[in-house]
């Protein structure tokens, strides 16, 4: 294999293929697109959690001038108006009931925004107000009505081995893994840290709101342009709204305005298809940020959890129930709660082992993916407890971890492929950038966290190159650019391996009418999947222009040799263009090489890879408000190669500070059934003045995954363990435990309080919040 | 009503509303959609645009008020011949940007920043900067993109890759 100081390209950060057009203004994002004939629509939400619709009167709506058409569920005739990849529950419109504010009841198509938003005041609604079940415990209550009172049907995209759907009462999806025996193993452990953890329900935020254009044209063709993350998801929710075959409907997605998950899946793309049917227009449906706060979510989590070890400090058993508030439609959480369940292992050798966990469905804006996919909800939880238990052992924590952490090669699930990666290794490395051994200033406390996700999701991506006979090369991609940088990665990958200049590698997608099927763009598993099947179809073109060198050489193939770029007979050099030139005796021909990845061979094993977090932190925090600061934060991205290590770096600078955000600020809070910080004035998200005083971003680049030359995947690992290492840190410099994210300057300041009062009542230490 | 105003150095004359919003005017009637609108609330700075040389929120701004005015937008700042600002260059050498949505917004604020203040402290750019909102690069590559503009050195275009540590 090629090591760094080989590469040509590749490992090499080279200018963004994406980057003049973004930094002049004239990247195209789906909310800058028009379509000729477009109309707009705009969505009448629901001020209720949960109601029947007793009924809908639109007929003022329909006569107002420029109003073309409404759509509300009498207008739905014989589509299947239930969609969803993981369980087809979620109704384009609401149909019979309404399950949270904000829910889509009615949407009006008109020939401006404008007319369409002031039409949706001539629509009258009439609803049976039900109890809106508000929470986990409520919605779990013996006799508690049934938020979803219908069978439906799997989604194609499910993610479980078991197609079938079991939803019990309000209970959406329970995952349950166990190994060895934890009742025992508790019984003689010499210490137990047991306690009840809460991680909020949070925002993305990814600043381009939701936005989708749809035109159903007069051949009953669809075209959607979106702002989709998985557009082959949305193709196959789209094909089966419409009862149409797959080509018939066309994903095209532009760049992309943030993501971090909550652009993951299937969101408004029915509702604006189903408008353009409806109207026979093209139709336009640009949310705005307040709406895209009642689109989607990240699952809240209560974990209950009890770690124990031995006297030695080996960690002897894990035990977690996990409640996730996965809101009123399933959309990802049962793959949420699936990921949570084998996560809250953390990178660690435990051999007794038995995790329960609960995706509860609430009248709750719906929850779905967010950056790291339930790895941040559990090692917030998994992760305190591990300083608990070295603070009972006297362990360093450390050290304590270096004790327990899997080595490359050793397995952490029964079932799973082993560790890929030198964890130690990167644990060692971000103590060191640290300094841990270094004494403290006041009021400083320092943590070193980390996390192992089974990553990559179910590997199926195919892909073409089509190499062109001016030496021009283009990359046809599934994977969406969403800012990670994947369009020049991959370019990266196919000038390395073409032997043409970067310049030359031109990326097409995502397109689903042109580019072949890609399951997802999430999971961090571009680089990985996409960048080897690009990696393979490079050669595979190459395989069959060495072909037709031989016939051009007039030799037999084994007598050419190889080099980078072309072949060699004797004295005689030729290019692949000059082949394909020679060959067709014509200019612009073009062939394909093309690559079908599935889970077989080397990537049979789950996960494709493991996904490792090291991330610590120093804070700084204010004993007379209550306000933490992060003096320094140090990452590593342990990701094999880098194809290309600026990019690499920024992604877990990007992915860290979005964990600070929910460690120290984020939180969506509900009073009563409705949300109360859905704003941007109200919803706290990370600001420059929020960034560490010192940044450290190391690269761990051994070569192991199966990743082109040996290259993983990265950008969600470093999201996960900073919750936990800046409670970690308050707990070092002041004592106090807070087991409840944020962690705000309120909560803070609170527990000192605490902490002084029954030092003066003369108690033990406090260990303040352990109930939400 | 019609108004008269000088955009990105051109003089433009236009029949716009009395409601209408400078992000509304300038992406819909101008086709200057390089100005993003996310909040809609004054909070995340992406639909920056200057007005007269200072940094606007162009979704809070009536576009009636920018008569008699010069306005500078993502799509004015690189030069004729197709040379970037500086701070465009500075952007791209740092990779001071993920997604892009932020972007304009950002490189005008910037460019407001460092018309009033060429040399800027830390401290300064921090806090001129902490009303526009970047949601995935962690500012970290903004700030050094502003360094190197106000340091007056131009990158050379390619990184080295040489941060890239092996083990």
């Amino acid at each position: 294999m090629k090591r760094p100081g080989d590469f040509q390209v590749v490992n090499h950060s080279v200018p963004r293929s994406d980057g003049v057009a973004k930094v002049t203004g004239t990247a195209t994002y789906t909310s800058d697109m028009t379509l000729v004939h477009m109309a707009w629509a705009k969505v009448l939400r629901s001020p209720y959690a949960h109601a029947r619709i007793v009924s809908i009167d639109s007929s003022a709506a329909r006569k107002r001038p420029g109003v073309i058409a409404v759509l509300t569920e009498d207008d739905v005739g014989d589509l299947y108006p239930y969609y969803g990849h993981a369980v087809k529950d979620h109704p384009l419109v609401a149909i019979g009931k309404v399950r949270f504010v904000g829910e889509p009841i009615a949407a009006v198509i008109a020939e401006d925004e404008l007319t369409a938003q002031d039409a949706l005041d001539d629509i009258n609604v009439e609803y049976e107000e039900f109890t809106p079940i508000l929470d986990v415990d409520s919605a779990l209550a013996p006799g508690a009505q049934k938020i979803h009172d219908r069978g439906y049907r799997a989604g194609n995209f499910r993610g479980f081995d078991d197609q079938s759907i079991d939803i019990k009462g309000n209970i959406c999806q329970e995952v349950h893994i166990a190994w060895g025996d934890v009742e025992k193993a508790f019984v003689s452990a010499a210490h137990i840290a047991e306690g009840e953890f809460y991680f909020p329900m949070i925002y993305a935020y990814a600043m381009e709101p939701y936005v989708a254009i749809a035109d159903y044209d007069a051949n009953g063709k669809l075209t959607v342009y979106s702002s989709a993350q998985h557009p082959f998801m949305v193709r196959q929710d789209l094909a089966d709204v419409f009862r149409m075959p797959l080509n018939n409907v066309r994903v095209v997605v532009p760049f992309v305005g943030g993501g971090y998950g909550s652009k993951s899946y299937t969101k408004i793309e029915p509702l604006v298809a189903a408008c353009s049917w409806k109207s026979g227009r093209p139709v336009k449906l640009q949310l705005s940020v307040e709406e895209a706060f009642l689109t989607t979510r990240g699952d809240d989590a209560r974990v209950r959890i009890r770690t124990a070890v031995d006297a030695q400090g080996k960690l002897v058993a894990r035990q977690a129930t996990i409640h996730f508030d996965t809101g009123a439609y399933a959309e990802n959480s049962p793959m949420v709660a699936r990921k949570a369940t084998n996560r809250i292992v953390g990178p660690y050798r435990i051999p007794n082992v038995k995790i329960d966990s609960f995706a509860v469905y609430t009248n709750t804006v719906p929850a779905s993916s967010y950056r790291g996919l339930g790895a941040a909800q559990v090692t917030f939880p998994g992760e305190s407890q591990m300083d608990e238990l070295a603070e009972k052992l006297r362990m360093d924590p450390v050290q304590f971890r270096l004790k327990n952490l899997a080595n490359r090669g050793e397995s952490i699930n029964p079932v799973a492929r082993p560790i890929d990666a030198d964890v130690p290794g990167d644990l060692r490395e971000v103590a060191a950038t640290l300094h841990m051994e270094k004494p403290l200033p006041p009021h400083h406390g320092r943590s070193v966290c980390c996390s192992a996700s089974d990553a990559g999701a179910h590997p199926v991506t195919l892909a073409m190159v089509q190499v062109y006979g001016d030496g021009s090369v283009s990359v046809l991609s599934g994977s969406t650019e969403i800012g990670q940088g994947s369009h020049t990665v991959l370019a990266q990958i196919a000038a390395e391996e073409m032997g043409v200049p970067f310049e030359k590698v031109r990326l097409v997608g995502s397109d689903t009418a042109i580019t072949l099927f890609e399951r997802s763009t999430g999971a961090s598993r571009t680089t990985t999947l996409m960048g080897r099947a690009v990696l393979e179809a490079c050669r595979e073109a190459i395989a069959q222009i060495k072909t037709m060198a031989a016939e051009v050489f007039g030799v037999a193939q084994e007598d050419l040799i190889e080099e980078r770029g072309g072949v060699r007979h004797g004295e005689k050099r030729l290019t692949w263009p000059e082949i394909l030139e020679e060959y067709f005796q014509m200019q612009g021909a073009s062939i394909v090489g093309r690559a079908y990845l599935r889970r077989a061979g080397d990537l049979q094993a789950v996960p494709v890879f493991w996904e490792i977090g090291v991330v610590g932190v120093e804070i700084d925090v204010d004993e007379e408000t209550g306000k933490i600061r992060l003096d320094s934060l140090a990452t590593i991205g342990d990701v094999g190669l880098a194809i290309h290590p600026a990019m690499t770096e920024s992604q877990d600078l990007g992915a860290a500070t979005m964990g600070m955000g929910v460690g120290l600020f984020e939180e969506l809070i509900y009073d009563g059934q409705q949300l109360m910080n859905g704003t941007m004035l109200e919803y706290r998200v990370p600001r420059f003045s929020d960034m560490a005083s010192n940044i450290y971003l190391k690269l761990a680049q051994n070569q192991d995954g199966v990743g082109p030359y040996g290259a993983k995947g990265g950008g969600e690992g470093s999201v996960n363990p900073v919750g936990a290492c800046i409670a970690n840190a308050l707990y070092q410099t002041s004592g106090v435990r807070i087991r409840r994210l944020p962690i705000t300057p309120e909560r803070v300041w609170k527990a000192l309080q605490e902490k002084k009062e029954s030092a003066a009542s003369n108690s033990s230490t406090a260990h303040v919040l352990s109930k939400p | 009503m019609k108004i008269a105003f000088e955009l990105n150095g051109a003089s433009v004359e236009l029949e716009i509303e009395g409601r209408e919003t400078l992000a509304e005017m300038l992406r819909a009637r101008c086709r200057l959609t390089g100005v993003k609108l996310s909040c809609e609330a004054q909070v995340c700075g992406a639909c920056t645009v200057l007005v007269n040389g200072l940094p606007v929120s162009a979704c809070t701004f009536l576009a009636y008020e920018t008569r008699g005015k010069h306005v500078v937008t993502i799509e004015g700042l690189a030069e004729s011949t197709g040379k970037l600002h500086p701070l465009q260059q500075a952007f791209l050498d740092n990779f001071a940007f993920q997604c892009g949505f932020c972007t304009p917004g950002m490189i005008l604020a910037a460019k407001a920043l460092l018309d009033e203040k060429p040399h800027p402290t830390h401290e300064e750019i921090i806090a001129y900067m902490d009303g526009n909102l970047c949601r995935c690069t962690g500012y970290l590559a903004i700030v050094k993109a502003i360094q190197q503009v106000a340091a007056g050195a131009a990158g050379n275009g390619h990184g080295s890759g040489d941060g890239a540590g092996k083990r």
